[in-house]
């Protein structure tokens, strides 16, 4: 599609393409080395700084396993609590009576205006004052509530763009064959809607899995960001060795669920079943920002 | 119950405007990050394309937490790369713009390369046709379109950044949600009052921005 915007290029075409790929590497190799011998001058380079990764398993088995198995968990809580909340919300914002649609409303736009980091800060603030949560534990507590809440609110319009983009002769045939309001939500719109918004989900995961680094970072929860900390503070200042291992764990992570997201949204497409409308992952991601 | 507001011991209005401050720096940076890295991906050099694909995928999938401080430790603390020296606060807040825009550009880049893809190809090979090389195709033909009918998308970015400036306290930087942090400790008697009169704050920034750019999305889309 979008080599439509230049020709095939010709012989005097292809020698300028040469031209230009020689200064654009240069221009990055400048860069790698320029940054390659900060590194080697702050002994950032130094193989004991990288070795523990590879060498040492006790990295593994007692920081980063454990704190990605902590991002896991928290993550898997948040988008366990958050959908049937969220489903709530997002058929309470369809739903014919005002007073169920208009608080329904508030409670979605409220969440989603403000940062996920403020309500994890609240969180545990608030498990601080009212609840005797245990100290080491109320970190999870308040990044799994901040996460459900804001989730929640997204899931609700992901929910509400799953079951609107179902074809309106589905609540038609419904009315007509005598089911209450209640009935073809149940019976006929939620279960199409669930295979057309369930690649929207998937992706809303990975959002979920990079929030929970924040919760990590200021709020003291030990998952897999968390652990830099803990790393640095054992195997010597190798603070860029350890963040660059944890963002490739984390990349890896998210690129799985990306591609899985990527996967059902093809196979929803195609599918036969169903009425093979899908809530596009690029259109939910646009509500304010639920994706970035 | 709001007295904590009148102590002048906290500078609310100060810790927004570094939070606007962040918002607007980073925006301006990520649209052109973002702009440049369209460019590459959709290119017909493959060296570039392929360096654009990997930037957006590697960083669009690590958590901004983790750009954001690798930026502090990493750049700052640990290679002593301060981008112009002044004091830490300065570093700090450059050290944040840079991460964000480094995060938003990708997708910034994401939502104009789906705006290319709404120009009709005809356009494209009109332009060809009367002679245009890639790069006049680009910025005299196709930009112009795609930015129109992306001002929508482009405007949920901007408010996703605007609340990702949070972000920025994780390395200390004294924007809304840090001075939130510490009033909550210092008043815990406040706890609602403080959590409200904060989120009230971020949406007087994200709602007004949101109800404005999705007028202007409307005025300037391309009628197809």
């Amino acid at each position: 599609m979008t080599s439509v915007l230049y020709d095939a290029p010709g012989p005097k075409a292809k020698r300028r393409n040469i031209v230009y790929s020689v200064v654009f590497l240069l221009a990055f190799a400048l860069v790698a080395w320029w940054v390659l011998s900060a590194m080697a001058d702050k002994d950032q380079l130094a193989a004991e700084k990288w070795s523990p990764f590879v060498s040492d398993s006790r990295v593994w088995t007692t920081f980063l396993l454990p704190g990605l198995w902590e991002t896991v968990k928290a993550a898997a809580f948040a988008v366990v609590i958050a959908l049937p909340l969220g489903a709530v919300l997002g058929i309470g914002r369809l739903s014919d009576h005002a007073w169920v649609r208009v608080p329904a409303g508030a409670v979605v736009e409220f969440f989603r205006a403000i940062p996920v980091l403020l309500l994890m800060v609240f969180a545990n603030q608030a498990f601080a004052l009212f609840t005797d949560i245990e100290s080491e534990i109320r970190p999870m507590y308040a990044v799994i509530t901040g996460l459900v809440l804001y989730n929640a609110s997204v899931i609700a319009e992901i929910v509400r763009a799953g079951i609107l983009s179902l074809p309106n002769g589905q609540t038609d045939a419904a009315k007509a064959i005598g089911m209450r309001k209640g009935q073809t939500m149940t019976h006929v719109l939620l279960p199409q809607a669930v295979t057309a918004m369930l690649p929207a989900l998937v992706s809303q995961l990975v959002v979920i899995v990079k929030d929970t680094a924040l919760g990590g970072m200021v709020l003291g929860y030990g998952e897999l960001a968390y652990q830099a900390r803990t790393i640095t503070a054992n195997y010597g200042a190798n603070i860029i060795a350890t963040l660059t291992v944890i963002a490739l764990i984390y990349i890896l992570l998210n690129s799985a669920l990306t591609r899985l997201a990527s996967w059902l949204e093809q196979r929803v497409r195609q599918g036969k079943k169903g009425s093979g409308t899908v809530v596009a992952i690029e259109e939910i991601d646009t509500g304010v920002g639920s994706k970035v | 119950m709001f007295d904590f507001l009148d102590s002048g011991q906290y500078d609310l209005l100060g810790a927004f405007w570094v939070t606007v401050r962040l918002t607007v720096y980073s925006a301006i940076g990520s649209l052109i990050w973002g702009t440049l890295l369209a460019g590459m991906r959709v290119g017909p050099i493959p060296l570039m394309r392929a360096f654009g694909t990997g930037y957006v995928n590697v960083v669009r999938n690590t958590p901004l937490t983790i750009v954001v401080v690798g930026c502090s430790l990493g750049l700052h603390q640990t290679l002593q790369i301060t981008f112009g020296g002044g004091d830490s606060a300065d570093i700090g807040f450059r050290m944040a713009v840079l991460g964000l825009v480094a995060y938003t550009g990708t997708f910034v880049c994401e939502a104009l390369r789906s705006g290319i893809n709404t120009v009709p190809m005809g356009q494209a090979e009109a332009a060809r046709a009367l002679g245009l090389g890639f790069f006049q195709v680009l910025t005299l033909i196709i930009l112009p379109q795609a930015f129109r009918s992306v001002v929508a998308p482009l405007a949920n970015v901007l408010i996703a950044l605007t609340k990702n400036t949070t972000v920025a306290s994780a390395i200390g930087v004294a924007e809304a949600s840090l001075l939130m942090k510490e009033m909550i400790e210092n008043e815990a008697n406040a706890l609602f009052a403080i959590f409200a009169v904060v989120a009230f704050g971020f949406m007087v920034l994200t709602l007004p921005t949101g109800l404005l750019l999705g007028w202007v999305a409307k005025r300037v889309a391309v009628k197809r």
